[in-house]
């Protein structure tokens, strides 16, 4: 590995870029590395086709859905520091970093807040800030085989967002959708080991 | 429902039960009646009627000498067979227990008839026959069925681990062992030093692979599997050769005359078998991918190659005295790569289901024998010798895991956590090796032979039985699931979703692993080895469109019957309902969640897995295809809603479209995907240009990633120039329970062309590319890559 420190150099922005998302040298060198190899013209950026590559995605219900979260705001290209930013959601939480944090600085990607804020973002694709019924319906179509009937899901989905709302908006804001996953760990279902 | 089951798999049982055991009492008296007869050597069947002139032509007669030991062995092997049919009728029963439990029963089971039926069990196992016949398919399928990616990413520590542990073991529990024996008391004091190695090397043959099946569940780690496999892999190999250089040290017949000069001539005929072996395999498998590039018009002869080079190379490197199983591990691990892009979809087919059958019934045999063994009188029962045997076992096991990782840890990117220590601790389950060596040694030179083999079987009995039950819910203990309580709806939805957007991720992530050394030998071999050893283009022939051509209205016809019709989208359109609040009662609630558990797709598990004992279709590989076909309509109805697409001057360079897909071979596709191999890694294939979509079907418990079956032609097209391809691999990971089958991809229809010709001609920039996607184009592409093969849609295992 002592041979790959002389590479972080080429890494446009790299201290920038290990700031914001707080990844080791080692990892961002990695990271660059898989950035490299899915760039497959060297055009410096992804686009969506580099990222439909990965056979795995096609098979995975919310394939799409997650190459689009790569592309914030409606662009078709993501440099290397939007991909970091992106993949430093999934970073683990170190429990140490929660208690030293300077208040005033921004957030850590990798909190539970944004990890959730990076989940909610693939159920409301509109970006309203609300996952509407229609939204979490269409959700749910793309995770459940072709056996269930509509009528199924659709009640389904009303319980869904039945269970949610507080408010009775018929929707469900990102602090709803909070709220209903305080039990569960995303602290752990969202962080991959390797992303250390 | 489990009820039901289980009283139709007790009733089945018994069923199976009976009859077996009618047939083995049968056998028995049959046995007993002939028993005067039993001195005749078989073919004095045919003297004696002639011996005895006055002797009438019988109507009727019985002769079951002749048959008795294939007649048995096939019995025993049927025996086993119906009850690993049982075993897996009660779906939750492989969850519990690992199959050696079962095949141990059943082997106690026939002992116990044998022993008391009072009948002569015919001479099966002896040295010659256990390791020319018995142990060679038993390695074959271990080394073949092995994830080669995720094994040389951790070849150093799976080397460091198995090697040093097999050595630290096998010494650490002869010496204590010897000192145990020192102490008269146990009335052990004739068994020397080299005795007490030997056993030592003996009994530390683990086989943990065994119990795989029962945690994979608990989503443990890749770098787990590997070292677990890895280490039942080379486990075998190093104790066997422990084992016979011991024994050629005790046939040196003084001990005293053991002089540092043997020892050190010890140690280095160690590694020179074990790297000498490694060697010969490695010759034997190219050799063997080499020929099997020139088998395209005799696939029969297939399977036929890859199993005799295979047993050459054992057997080569036996006559060496070098180490046969270390060469037919290599050679398996050589080859496959190769030989899988070579042969033929049914050669393949062929001999993955041969290898499992062998090694199924050399280890169903061996088992037997062990229960045989286990019910007779040939034990001699040692207290001390025994427990202490047991105790040492665990503990030098213990510590060799904790020491050996402690220190591999300090070199690893990711290290083992103690968690995954412990696993790899407690898996150490005996099997059928140790067995093997300790009923073969000879008796000459081991006058306490039968103290050995009875520690043996203790020892196997109680780590199959005690650890092998224990250790899925130990697993499963220390996974630390917070979540008991039953979760709502709302949280199993987004829970679900949680894991599926982590495995994407994981997904784009990628493998991490040393690239240098693997992009290094990936380059040799690009550039050298598959120039020699893989196929060039494959005709075409005319059954083999015809075959594709069915297979295609197969999935034609899939499609019409309206797996993912266009009303399941309507529901994107309709305007918002009112939404009443209704309360829902509880049975609602009950029967949405199982809707939800039934039918929620699978979260693709990128842990491998794999089932020593058997070959599991795919049954779920129904998702894949439907998540496909939605994707494609997906685009398709973006497409037709005009979102995008200046679909402008038809593209002269367009390479011409078929209207019928014109399916090359296989091989062609399966290469093609190897070519895309490292995208199953990375993503992507530096250079891989045509569009390929081949999907890859995956034999459950395989861990290969096979097949390839159908290509979906998916393609974007460039600005005339380049074609953009749109290159999957669909890489499950091997699964067992929770089954990926064969993922076959599924084939455009015709139609799809029909509708798309208008927008055939488009050219696009990259960006709109990737913003609408794909088209189906059956693209024709020149040389040795890219054809699109298809695959069976419906491959019937």
């Amino acid at each position: 590995m002592g041979s790959r420190s002389s590479h972080a150099a080429l890494i446009p922005d790299v201290d920038h870029i290990r700031r914001e998302t707080g990844f080791s040298q080692a990892s961002l060198l990695r990271l660059y590395h898989r950035f490299q190899a899915l760039d497959r013209e060297e055009k410096g950026y992804l686009s969506r086709l580099d990222l439909q590559q990965i056979g795995a995605l096609a098979v995975n219900p919310l394939g799409d859905r997650i190459i689009d979260s790569f592309f914030p705001n409606g662009s078709q290209r993501v440099d290397f520091a939007g991909f970091a930013r992106v993949l430093a959601h999934f970073r683990p939480v170190d429990e140490e970093d929660a208690t030293i944090r300077d208040p005033k600085q921004p957030e850590p990607l990798n909190s539970r807040m944004n990890k959730l804020r990076f989940a909610f973002q693939l159920y409301d694709l509109d970006r309203d800030g609300k996952i509407s019924r229609n939204e979490m319906l269409q959700v749910l179509r793309l995770m459940v085989g072709v056996q269930v009937t509509d009528e199924q899901l659709e009640s389904i989905t009303d319980r869904t967002v039945q269970e949610a709302d507080e408010d009775g908006d018929g929707a469900v804001s990102f602090m709803e959708f909070t709220k209903s996953l305080e039990k569960m760990n995303i602290e752990q279902k969202m962080s991959i080991r390797i992303l250390k | 429902m489990g009820l039901a089951i289980h009283m139709a798999f007790s009733s089945w049982n018994w069923l199976l039960w009976l009859m077996v055991l009618a047939c083995s009492e049968a056998s028995s008296y049959v046995n007993e009646s002939s028993n005067s007869t039993a001195q005749q050597a078989p073919d004095a069947r045919f003297a004696a009627s002639s011996s005895d002139p006055d002797e009438r032509i019988s109507v009727f007669e019985l002769d079951y000498d002749y048959v008795q030991i294939p007649y048995e062995v096939t019995l025993w092997i049927l025996l086993a067979s119906l009850a690993k049919i049982g075993f897996h009728l009660y779906h939750k029963l492989p969850h519990l227990m690992p199959e050696s439990c079962l095949l141990l029963i059943v082997g106690a089971l026939v002992g116990g008839i044998i022993f008391g039926t009072h009948h002569k069990s015919p001479p099966v196992m002896d040295s010659s026959i256990y390791f020319l016949y018995l142990l060679p398919p038993i390695v074959l399928e271990s080394g073949y069925f092995m994830p080669t990616r995720p094994f040389f990413e951790n070849i150093g520590s799976i080397l460091w681990w198995a090697g040093l542990g097999a050595l630290i073991n096998a010494f650490g529990i002869g010496l204590s062992l010897y000192f145990i024996c020192q102490i008269k008391a146990f009335g052990l004091g004739d068994i020397n030093l080299l005795q007490n190695l030997l056993f030592g090397s003996l009994i530390s043959a683990v086989d943990p692979v065994a119990v795989l099946a029962v945690f994979e569940e608990a989503r443990v780690n890749e770098q787990l599997y590997m070292m677990i496999f890895g280490e039942a892999l080379l486990n075998d190999g190093i104790s066997v050769v422990l084992y016979n250089i011991l024994i050629a040290f005790t046939k040196m017949h003084k001990f005293e005359d053991i002089e540092p000069v043997d020892i050190l001539a010890g140690c280095a005929r160690f590694v020179i078998v074990g790297c000498g072996g490694v060697f010969f395999g490695i010759i034997f498998g190219f050799i063997s991918a080499f020929i099997t590039r020139f088998t395209q018009n005799i696939s029969a002869i297939e399977p036929l190659i890859v199993f005799m080079f295979s047993y050459l190379s054992y057997l080569a490197a036996e006559t060496l005295y070098l180490s046969g199983i270390l060469a037919i591990t290599a050679c398996a691990v050589t080859m496959k790569k190769y030989v899988e892009e070579n042969v033929s979809q049914t050669s393949y087919t062929t001999i993955k289901y041969f290898m499992k059958m062998l090694s199924s019934v050399s280890e169903t045999l061996i088992f037997i024998f062990m229960g045989v063994s286990t019910i007779g009188k040939n034990h001699e029962w040692n207290w001390a010798f025994i427990c202490f045997t047991l105790v040492f076992c665990q503990i030098w096991r213990a510590i060799s895991v904790f020491t050996l990782f402690y220190v591999s840890n300090q070199f690893r990117t990711f290290p083992f956590s103690i968690k995954d220590q412990f696993i790899i601790f407690y898996s150490g389950v005996r099997g059928a090796g140790s067995f093997s060596l300790a009923f073969l040694l000879p008796l000459s030179l081991f006058p306490r032979k039968k103290l050995f083999v009875t520690a043996t079987l203790v020892v196997t009995y109680f780590t199959v039985f005690f650890q092998g039950i224990t250790i899925g819910p130990l697993v499963r203990y220390l996974d630390v699931r917070k979540t008991n309580k039953k979760e709502s709806i709302n949280e199993e939805l987004h829970i679900r979703l949680m894991d599926h957007l982590k495995a994407g991720i994981e997904d784009v992530c990628g493998q991490w692993s040393h690239y240098q050394v693997r992009d290094k030998f990936k380059k040799f071999d690009h550039r050298y080895l598959r120039k020699i050893l893989i196929r060039r283009n494959l005709p075409k022939s005319s059954i083999v469109s015809l075959y594709k051509k069915l297979e295609m209205k197969q999935a034609i016809e899939m499609v019409e019957t309206g797996i993912l019709t266009s009303a399941a989208f309507s529901t994107l359109y309709q305007p918002e309902r009112i939404q009443g609040t209704k309360r829902l009662s509880p049975e609602d609630v009950e029967s949405m969640r199982d809707i939800l558990t039934r039918n929620m797709y699978q979260v693709r598990q990128r842990t491998l897995s794999y089932n020593k004992y058997s070959l599991k279709p795919q049954t779920s590989e129904k998702q894949a295809k439907e998540i496909l076909i939605r994707r494609q309509n997906t685009l398709r109805e973006s497409m037709r809603k005009g979102q995008s697409l200046p679909w402008g001057k038809p593209t002269g360079t367009k390479n011409f479209r078929y209207l019928s897909f014109p399916y090359s071979n296989p091989q062609s596709a399966r290469r093609e995907a190897r070519a895309a191999e490292p995208t199953d890694d990375d993503g992507i294939h530096p250079g891989f240009q045509p569009l390929m979509f081949s999907a890859h079907s995956r034999a459950g418990s395989l861990q290969e990633r096979r097949q390839t079956q159908a290509m979906i032609p998916m393609k974007s097209l460039h600005r005339g120039e380049k074609a953009l391809s749109f290159s999957y691999r669909s890489n499950t990971s091997w699964e067992d329970h929770a089954g990926w089958g064969r993922r076959d991809a599924i084939r455009p229809k015709p139609l799809f062309y029909a509708v798309d010709e208008e927008y055939e001609s488009g050219e696009q920039t990259e960006e709109e590319i990737s913003a609408t996607g794909t088209r189906w184009i059956a693209e024709h592409r020149r040389s040795r890559e890219h054809y699109k093969s298809h695959s069976p849609l419906l491959h019937r295992k």
